[in-house]
């Protein structure tokens, strides 16, 4: 049981940052990003790159990940959002970019590292136990590791947003758009700042990730579609409902695989039809705007 | 209706019924027959996508539904011996009926998150295929027979498939008569009452139940018509390749549907055809590009919709009135 709570918390977090991203992104330019799994393996690729194949240590590769997509994030909002939303009648066109990124991405990781799996060495040794008469718990040290980077970045996120300038900038800008903009906050300078934010925070996670599970091309769309259900279920385009969608998906993949497990692989579904009777009832999610 | 668009429409006719199959006949090339009744099918179900669009409503869900479709079409032809004939309007049907059971609740969203579950629909629908055991499970159902021959008092409508000396060409006969029932009562379905209503539901919601019009009724009925659409066009793929698996309509292919008629032009009739046939040929011709048609393939894709993005159709020639 213990072990149970312990998975969902370690994929938890993780989901939380990869959410965060998505509903920064979406909270500030109103687009829903079909390539952020994809942005997710990008930075998987980077941290692999600098830390299991050039011998680098682990935290130059979670950097270069983070740098890689903040760069890669802001020029595709200032050379392919930007342009797409000005001129666009409908502004759901921007999903058809976003999907055609998501392809795109898809083809050059492909093409750059093969269909194969790839992994790194463990960034720690050891395991860590608890043992008492209620309690009996047995994790490695490298996921409790990760665990405690992921809530710390978690923790600098939330402070960033709450109390620097340029945090305090986002946030108007998702709340009122109009308001903020009549209030001198420069939309176009603070829309590329959230989504070269939201890029990294995804490539962050890829490059965390890593050290686990390793990496391979294909993974993109569905993680993708697990950060939707994240944003679904806390509501889109608010920084709590992010990390509340992810403990609570992280939770239900973890309490559903073990319980489940009798009746075959249906963890999932059972996640969506719950999903869907839960929208049904509540379709702002836990804490989104009215009709986000 | 004036001269000029019934003009169009007979031309247009001429080229899918004789011009487009004499020349495929002639070349003998077997593979692009299929392509085009490929398109043709794929064009029906993105119609479908393409009225929930103009309902205001981003649909991905469409993989779902001609899914139900195909499952539909398939347990009735090898269970129960029905004629593909009578399960053809018995799958879109029942896709309608699930599409008002499941569109009653999730309609009510709006935007991105109708988007969302739509897109988690597509997954639910592939999940399911694999856990019931009428389905046949991750196996699916294989060895579906031919369509038979249709006969009305004894006077042979259509005739038998399975003795057909050109059996794509009798696929193609029946995806480009589908396509062209499809958009003619699209067309006629936009530019009447019903049509009207929904362009007021796409431009305010509030605004159109303000004063008086159901939008709740309206928009499930858009949407089983919708659903209609993809459980038809998911039919007769199951019928044409024989089987259906889980995996036949998976997520992409729904991004896809989106896709189609988003490259084609949300504001009219026929985008998702003609965005059907430039995205599924343009996909087909770049595959001489082995592992780089991905790559070529999206970075056309992404050029197209910086330079066009609002669809194919948006593009005026010099000297064309502006509708």
């Amino acid at each position: 049981m213990e072990q149970i709570i312990f998975n969902g918390l370690f994929l938890g977090a993780q989901y939380a940052l990869i959410a965060l991203g998505l509903t920064l992104i979406f909270a500030l330019m109103n687009v829903l990003n079909f390539a952020h799994g994809q942005m997710y393996v990008l930075g998987g690729y980077m941290t692999y790159l600098v830390y299991g194949h050039l011998g680098l240590p682990f935290y130059l590769g979670l950097l270069a990940s983070a740098v890689t997509l903040l760069i890669v994030g802001a020029l595709i909002e200032k050379f392919l959002f930007r342009p797409v939303i000005r001129k666009s009648v409908r502004e759901e066109s921007t999903m058809l970019l976003a999907a055609g990124l998501a392809f795109f991405f898809d083809a050059v990781l492909l093409l750059l590292f093969g269909q194969k799996q790839h992994g790194v060495p463990k960034i720690m040794d050891g395991i860590f136990k608890i043992k008492t008469e209620t309690i009996r718990l047995i994790v490695p040290n490298d996921r409790i590791a990760i665990i405690v980077l992921a809530v710390v970045l978690i923790v600098a996120f939330i402070l960033f947003m709450q109390y620097s300038k340029p945090g305090r900038a986002m946030r108007a800008l998702a709340q009122d758009r109009m308001a903020a903009q009549l209030m001198g906050v420069s939309v176009e300078r603070y829309g590329m700042l959230g989504f070269a934010l939201g890029a990294m925070l995804a490539g962050v996670v890829g490059g965390l990730l890593v050290a686990i599970t390793g990496v391979s091309s294909g993974i993109g769309g569905p993680i993708s579609i697990k950060a939707f259900l994240m944003v679904m279920i806390g509501g889109a385009g608010v920084v709590p409902g992010a990390i509340a969608g992810g403990f609570i998906l992280g939770m239900l993949e973890s309490v559903g695989l073990t319980t489940l497990r009798d009746y075959g692989d249906i963890t999932y579904l059972v996640i969506f039809a719950a999903l869907m009777i839960f929208l049904s009832i509540r379709p702002n999610g836990l804490m989104g705007k009215p009709w986000g | 209706m004036s001269k000029k668009f019934l003009f169009g429409v007979a031309v247009f006719l001429l080229i899918m019924l004789v011009l487009v199959p004499q020349i495929l006949l002639a070349t003998d090339r077997k593979d692009l027959m299929s392509v085009a009744t490929s398109i043709a099918l794929n064009s029906i179900i993105a119609a479908g996508v393409w009225l929930t669009f103009y309902i205001g409503r981003i649909n991905i869900g469409q993989g779902a539904f001609a899914l139900l479709g195909g499952y539909v079409s398939a347990i009735l032809i090898v269970h129960y011996d029905v004629s593909f004939w009578l399960s053809l309007p018995l799958a879109g049907l029942a896709c309608a009926v699930a599409s008002v059971l499941i569109g009653l609740p999730i309609l009510r969203l709006r935007g991105v998150y109708f988007a969302m579950v739509t897109l988690t629909l597509t997954e639910v629908g592939r999940l399911l295929a694999q856990a019931l055991s009428l389905t046949g499970g991750p196996k699916g159902i294989t060895n579906i027979p031919p369509p038979g021959a249709l006969e009305f008092f004894g006077l042979t409508i259509i005739p038998d498939f399975a003795e057909l000396e050109n059996l794509r060409l009798g696929y193609y006969y029946l995806a480009v008569v589908l396509m062209i029932i499809c958009f003619a009562g699209m067309w006629r379905l936009v530019n009447s009452r019903l049509g009207f209503l929904c362009r007021s539901l796409q431009q305010n919601e509030e605004l159109a139940s303000s004063i008086g019009v159901n939008v709740t009724h309206l928009r499930v009925l858009a949407y089983a018509i919708s659903s209609f659409c993809g459980g038809i066009g998911g039919a007769v793929f199951a019928s044409i390749v024989q089987s259906i698996y889980p995996n036949t309509f998976p997520i992409q292919e729904s991004v896809n549907y989106m896709l189609y008629c988003f490259l084609g032009g949300l504001n009219y009739v026929f985008g998702p055809m003609l965005g059907t046939g430039v995205l599924y040929l343009g996909w087909d011709f770049l595959f001489i590009l082995g592992q780089y048609q991905l790559l070529v393939y999206s970075t056309i894709l992404i050029i197209l919709i910086l330079f066009l993005p609002n669809g194919l159709l948006s593009v005026r020639l010099p000297g064309m009135k502006r509708v």
